[in-house]
């Protein structure tokens, strides 16, 4: 499970769990849920692409990202921010299945675009999903006051001269970075599900914000590790233990939350009521 | 007169039975998807609606494994994860995003897990193209009733509850102090986009169904003051995306480069998305011309909250 070419499954899949749970931390505190969805599952047209034409699917990964980022923040100033969103994302996916119906023979490709291929994951990638990765923890942390606080308190953010418009763009940039470097390794349509479920189970246990974010690191790389490790053994796809362990960990931490809150107000009643 | 036509209308367009099919069965969708759409757009629940249609490929793919009609899976698939996003708490708006997200996620796993298993058994990898981007021109005449009852359910619901819904949707405290059972009608609501969203699935694929829920009736509330007015609006919008992309998918199949047409999806979630950027201008230039002259009176606002 640890010799050869697994190795460097789980370097790569360490990096993005780091990078998913940082910036999944900000995606949950933002609302920003759709947005997450949307710019992976939109950026495959990219990868789509970037096949057909023959160049790095990195690349078309890349374009179609920050493009959708783009869109989004644009159309989402004027009119409703989850239309703009569904509507550049199903546009986006709509030129993917354009793309394919081009070529007929890489369904295999669109399967392990979509749900990722972690166990197949070539020495050369450690590179590229590394620096993009450093790139977002970077990003993130030149970003991490001002964001907090638009994310917070936009109107107090707004006041201190921190433009929500901006703040929203940056986030947005950085999402669709994130996106470039994740969607290779576990596919378009899972990177969102660790970026959701990590953070929310992370924001249960603890208010603290950098706290948090630890947290939801910690809980990312479990998931993924246990996601690579039943992968191996199973066979199954890799993708299906990543939606489900996140499901199971935002199940957890809604859990303690509920039984914390119960055992909390027995505390207070017993203490009022003598 | 077809002599005229002909440049639009390849030959033999009319008399081919697939595209009779797709043009009443597109028509039919267009028009549940109008009614449906309005309010998810009015309600701010286009994720909702994107997650059924992602979900629908975990129904669809898990019918493909045991071997029945794929609508019913996108149904029961739909219908399931209704269930669970509203046991998880969709109806609180507060984390609403999250627990769609949360369902989405799961069934999305899962959809890879059958599609495995499905692929593995018959080692085809086909499925996954036909289920998630689907096609206009694939849908057997066999399924037909089965659209007609899931497409007179949604009506019958909308219709039911037109007034109800309407007021919860504007405005949720007001309608609950008017003795509406608001979270019962979010209920029946959700059920309703759920069946909207797998007879979409069935026309452009799963995860291009979203296009019809929320495109034809964003750009209609854009355009329409008063909510019916929205409605037919989108309807029409609706029909008309769906039958010129027909027209075009049909048109195609002689474009390059492969000369086996581009797909009837691609045609029309682009004219979607057209309609929403144009439906977009009329507002804009309202907005200039108030600008210029401060003193003209405030533009009244469609009946949507913020």
């Amino acid at each position: 499970m640890f010799s050869g070419f697994m190795v460097n499954a789980w370097e790569v899949a360490s990096i993005v769990a780091v990078v998913a749970g940082v910036v999944g931390f900000f995606t949950v505190m933002r609302g920003s849920a759709f947005v997450a969805h949307a710019l992976p599952n939109g950026s495959f047209a990219g990868a789509a692409g970037a096949i057909l034409i023959g160049v790095s699917t990195l690349l078309g990964l890349g374009v179609f990202a920050l493009g959708g980022a783009l869109t989004i923040g644009l159309l989402g100033r004027r009119g409703r921010h989850d239309v703009a969103t569904a509507l550049t994302l199903v546009a986006m996916l709509a030129l993917g299945a354009l793309f394919l119906s081009f070529t007929v023979e890489y369904a295999p490709e669109v399967y392990s675009l979509l749900f990722g291929e972690i166990l197949g994951i070539s020495p050369n990638e450690i590179a590229p999903t590394a620096i993009l990765g450093a790139l977002c923890i970077l990003a993130v942390a030149v970003l991490y006051r001002p964001l907090m606080l638009s994310s917070v308190l936009p109107e107090v953010g707004e006041a201190r001269g921190v433009s929500s418009f901006r703040m929203e763009m940056l986030f947005l940039a950085v999402l669709a970075l994130a996106t470039t470097m994740t969607v290779p390794v576990v596919g378009t349509l899972l990177i969102f599900s660790l970026m959701i479920g990590a953070p929310a189970a992370a924001r249960s246990f603890t208010d603290r914000p950098l706290l948090a974010m630890a947290l939801s690191v910690a809980i990312a790389l479990l998931i993924v590790w246990i996601a690579i490790a039943a992968s191996y053994k199973t066979n199954y796809p890799v993708g299906f233990f990543v939606g489900s362990g996140s499901a199971v960990s935002y199940a957890i931490g809604r859990g303690w939350a509920v039984w914390r809150r119960g055992r909390g107000t027995a505390f207070n009643a017993s203490t009022i009521v003598p | 007169m077809s002599h005229f036509l002909s440049p639009i209308f390849a030959p033999g367009f009319f008399e081919s039975e697939a595209v009779q099919i797709a043009l009443a069965v597109g028509a039919l969708v267009a028009v549940v998807t109008g009614v449906v759409g309005v309010f998810t757009v009015m309600r701010g629940q286009s994720f909702a609606g994107e997650a059924f249609g992602d979900l629908g490929t975990a129904g669809g793919s898990g019918a493909y494994l045991v071997g029945v009609g794929t609508l019913w899976g996108f149904v029961l698939g739909n219908v399931i994860a209704a269930g669970a996003m509203e046991a998880i708490g969709v109806q609180r708006s507060r984390g609403r995003d999250l627990a769609t997200g949360i369902v989405l996620g799961a069934g999305i796993g899962l959809a890879a897990l059958f599609l495995y298993l499905y692929t593995s058994e018959h080692s085809t990898t086909g499925a996954t193209v036909t289920i998630l981007f689907g096609s206009a021109f694939a849908i057997s005449s066999a399924t037909l009733p089965l659209i007609l009852l899931l497409s007179a359910i949604v009506l019958a619901i909308a219709l039911m509850l037109y007034r109800p819904l309407l007021l919860s949707s504007v405005n949720a405290e007001m309608a609950s102090a008017r003795g509406i059972p608001v979270r019962l009608v979010g209920v029946l609501y959700l059920f309703a986009l759920a069946l909207a969203a797998a007879l979409a699935a069935i026309t452009i694929g799963t995860i291009l169904s979203t296009a019809l829920l929320v495109g034809p009736a964003a750009s209609a509330l854009r355009l329409a003051r008063r909510p019916l007015t929205a409605l037919l609006t989108a309807m029409g919008i609706g029909i008309g995306v769906t039958w010129l992309g027909i027209v075009l998918a049909y048109d195609s199949f002689d474009w390059p480069p492969a000369g086996q047409g581009w797909p009837v999806s691609f045609f029309v979630v682009t004219l979607v998305f057209i309609t929403y950027l144009l439906s977009g201008l009329p507002e804009a230039r309202r907005r200039r011309r108030a600008g210029r002259t401060p003193s003209a009176p405030p533009v009244a606002q469609p009946a949507t909250p913020s």
